[in-house]
């Protein structure tokens, strides 16, 4: 089926509010192209379960779409529309399996040579939509803050050196309490600025602020989801079980009550996000230190939160091919200096995910080594590409940053 | 794609400065001032050929750039004051692992399912070398730790017929088979050999060595081999046993080694792909002194060592940075690759733009046979 072929009860499988804005831009739909109505559709289909700043920004967009004349919006689309589809593609149920044909068409754009002019295509028409609309007010400079290290006694890795040039680089910090300063600061914000998923928390192991306003999301509170999944992959995984591409399908259509998780409202919004977390990213269900940091990405990425708090822990040991084939610890041991290398890394990803945002030119930011004397401080605040070794506690770096 | 091509150059010029400041290496403009027929004729007969691939691109980040090059002391120090590097390798095709390996091989931008074990569509280099040369099977072997690269020693074009591809060894499946038949069954994580895709085994149905051919060929008992392969830590090391193991005893020609270690990158632990990127520069300078010790190889073997392709860039909002390869960014596509041996110019930087499909055809020049199918071309700076 083509676009111009789309009927209004094509979209009766769509969630409530979903249909209803896709009934209401039907005309819309049926002028844009192949390459890209599906991609649209993508979005669309999971907006009852979308963050607040997702459903301003697909808003956004259906407006300025919307907004062009029929000239414009050809002109708009013709990258898309040069693109030389396959009929398979018109084949497949791109209205209720929108994420299905998204796959069949990026391997037909990679088999065809055409990803390049489609990744142009894509880059072109994002920064049209941006220039469009006016980016969101913010009530107060956005805030992310990351700890790395837990459980790292001794460490010779020289940290934040990619973030380094950006701020100011502390080496005498007081560590006491700094845990808690922390936290606090992120409850304070969430509790003057209280609006839905705007203030994250996201813990590499278990523990979780109870009874605070903050979004929390954790590695070890997910262990049962986790577990359930891997099971499923295996399954998949082996022979007769489907293979590759059926693992691709099968995790892009994993729904929270698939892994026995339930709730409604925001929970469901929250539990949504977690299964995308575990069926989209790339270890994520093995190892703590790559969850934080895709979580954090896309908190940031997806929810632009004013508020967040991260925090490395160790992630499990990889075993080497000796200790494998020894037979050596079914449960293997944590591996703190390693993650502190992973969350060094974290830290400097998360800093960059920040910057895309909107309000990035007032936005602050702060790595510290849990527990210890080294902390990096960005803010507009701060100077750049320094190193201060005057004594300070967590307390006195926020108020130097300004983030209070 | 001006400005793509223009970050390409970019950092091929950024991998000139880095390398020139860590080895002083020189410009390849004075590359053209050579006569390379007569460097040819000087040349000894009986040449052979060992190709190097990483499955799974190291960044600039991670090697070249100052702050990467702790990661790799072997290649800046041993491997590149001997050879000459081209810094601005493009792969233009699918940036699958199993898929550009196979582009690498046949010298064709291959778009076959990247997790398929399929064989690749175009003849490949194997197949030129023997039907050409008339050589025997021995003559070119394979060595690839995943389970999905069965198939790449032989294509399944119409005009080549079977029988000319390489013997393909798999060292991580015949140490499972070892120890399965033994009765011990701590080996499932030793197989998962594809990280793009998590928990990912492929079924093989190909034509790979089986166990106890490869202990009859490679003069090595089956328990020998399992009991060597406790002692490494991790499946690119148990390749290159085996690799040295096929150079002492069948001395072929054409020696093709996939590294896939670093791919250990997907699982998005930037301290395991860093571990991996060390190991590679240690094994890679391992390879080279087995060649220079083995009398069947000394003085006359040419070793070429390239990534696949790259990762992305930790700026590409499309990306997650080192994790992955999924932007087609220019970072993503543009990769290096050095080679060394006798008549290769020592500690000089090629910076023209070259193609990964452009290896076959000079492997051709070097060894004397017509890749005729292959879109790339010669590479005159090393021919």
């Amino acid at each position: 089926m083509l676009p111009s072929e789309l009927k209004t009860e094509r979209f009766s499988g769509y969630p409530p509010q979903a249909r209803r804005i896709a009934t209401s831009r039907i005309a819309l739909f049926q002028s844009l192209p192949l390459a890209f109505l599906p991609l649209l559709l993508r979005e669309l289909i999971a907006y009852d379960w979308k963050f607040p700043a997702e459903r301003r920004e697909l808003d956004n967009q259906l407006a300025y779409l919307g907004g062009l004349t029929p000239d414009q919006l050809a002109a708009v689309m013709a990258p898309f529309a040069k693109l030389q589809l396959s009929q398979g593609l018109e084949q497949v149920d791109w209205v209720n399996t929108p994420g299905l044909f998204s796959e069949q068409l990026t391997a037909h754009l990679w088999a065809t040579h055409q990803i390049d002019s489609f990744r142009t295509a894509a880059v072109e028409y994002v920064h049209k939509v941006n220039a469009a609309s006016s980016p969101p007010e913010l009530p107060v400079a956005r805030l992310s803050m990351v700890m790395v290290g837990a459980g790292v006694d001794r460490n010779a890795y020289p940290l934040f050196r990619k973030l380094r040039g950006q701020g100011v680089y502390f080496t005498n910090v007081n560590p006491a309490n700094g845990r808690n300063v922390l936290l606090n600061l992120a409850v304070a914000r969430a509790a003057a600025h209280p609006e839905p998923f705007a203030h994250w928390y996201i813990d590499g192991e278990r523990t979780e602020p109870s009874g605070t306003p903050l979004t929390c999301l954790s590695y070890g509170a997910l262990e049962t989801v986790r577990d359930a999944l891997v099971k499923k992959m295996r399954a998949v995984a082996q022979p007769g079980g489907g293979g590759p591409e059926v693992l691709r399908t099968m995790l892009a259509q994993m729904r929270p009550e698939d892994l026995g998780m339930d709730g409604s409202g925001e929970a469901a919004v929250l539990n949504r996000f977690q299964v995308s977390i575990l069926t989209e990213g790339s270890g994520t269900q093995l190892f703590s230190t790559t969850f934080v940091q895709w979580s954090a990405r896309e908190a940031l990425r997806r929810a632009q939160p004013l508020t967040l708090l991260a925090r490395f822990a160790p992630r499990q040991r990889e075993q080497s091919m000796k200790d494998l084939l020894a037979g050596i610890a079914r449960t293997p041991a944590p591996d703190p200096e390693g993650s502190l290398v992973d969350a060094d890394m974290g830290a400097y990803y998360t800093w960059i995910n920040q910057q895309r945002l909107a309000g990035a030119e007032h936005s602050v930011f702060l790595a510290w080594f849990e527990n210890h004397n080294e902390a990096l401080a960005i803010s507009p605040a701060l100077p750049r590409g320094k190193t201060d070794g005057t004594a300070i506690d967590l307390r006195g770096l926020v108020q130097k940053l300004g983030a209070a | 794609m001006g400005s793509e091509r223009e970050v390409a150059r970019r950092v091929a010029l950024s991998r000139r400065a880095f390398l020139h400041a860590a080895t002083g290496a020189t410009g390849g403009a004075a590359l053209f001032s050579f006569a390379p027929y007569s460097r040819a004729a000087a040349l000894p007969r009986n040449r052979k050929v060992v190709v190097v691939t990483f499955g799974g691109g190291a960044r600039d980040e991670e090697t070249f750039m100052p702050e990467g090059q702790e990661n790799i002391p072997n290649l800046l120090k041993q491997l590149i004051p001997q050879s000459t590097i081209f810094t601005q390798v493009v792969n233009r095709g699918i940036l699958g692992h199993y898929v550009a390996t196979a582009s690498l091989a046949t010298g064709v931008y291959e778009t076959f399912n990247n997790f398929a074990a399929v064989a690749p569509e175009n003849p490949t280099v194997f197949e030129y070398f023997r039907r050409d040369l008339k050589r025997p099977a021995n003559d070119a072997w394979v060595v690839a730790p995943s389970n999905g690269f069965n198939r790449i020693g032989e294509s399944e074009h119409r005009g080549w017929g079977p029988g000319f591809g390489a013997g393909v060894i798999l060292p991580k499946r015949l140490l499972g088979t070892a120890l399965s038949a033994a009765g011990e069954a701590q080996y499932e994580h030793l197989l998962r050999d594809n990280y793009e895709t998590p928990l990912y085994t492929p079924q093989v149905a190909g034509s790979e060595v089986e166990l106890h051919q490869m202990a009859e060929l490679l003069k090595i008992s089956v328990s020998d081999f399992s009991e060597h392969g406790r002692n490494l830590a991790s499946p690119d090391e148990l390749s290159v046993f085996i690799a040295r193991q096929l150079m002492r005893q069948l001395s072929p020609s054409l020696l093709w080694i996939t590294l896939h270690d670093i791919d250990i990158a997907h699982s998005g632990t930037y301290s395991l792909y860093i571990e991996a990127i060390q190991r590679s520069d240690r094994l890679c300078a391992e390879i080279w002194k087995t060649i220079q010790s083995e009398p069947e190889y000394a003085g006359k073997t040419t070793l070429f060592i390239l990534p696949d392709f790259g990762r992305d860039s930790d700026t590409d909002p499309g990306g997650n940075g080192f994790q992955h390869h999924r932007t087609g960014d220019p970072l993503s596509r543009t990769t290096w690759m050095m080679a060394l041996g006798p008549g290769i110019r020592e500690n000089a930087v090629v910076d023209r733009a070259a193609e990964s499909t452009d290896l076959v055809p000079t492997i051709g020049s070097l060894l004397g046979f017509s890749p005729s199918m292959a879109q790339g071309r010669p590479l005159p700076e090393v021919l």
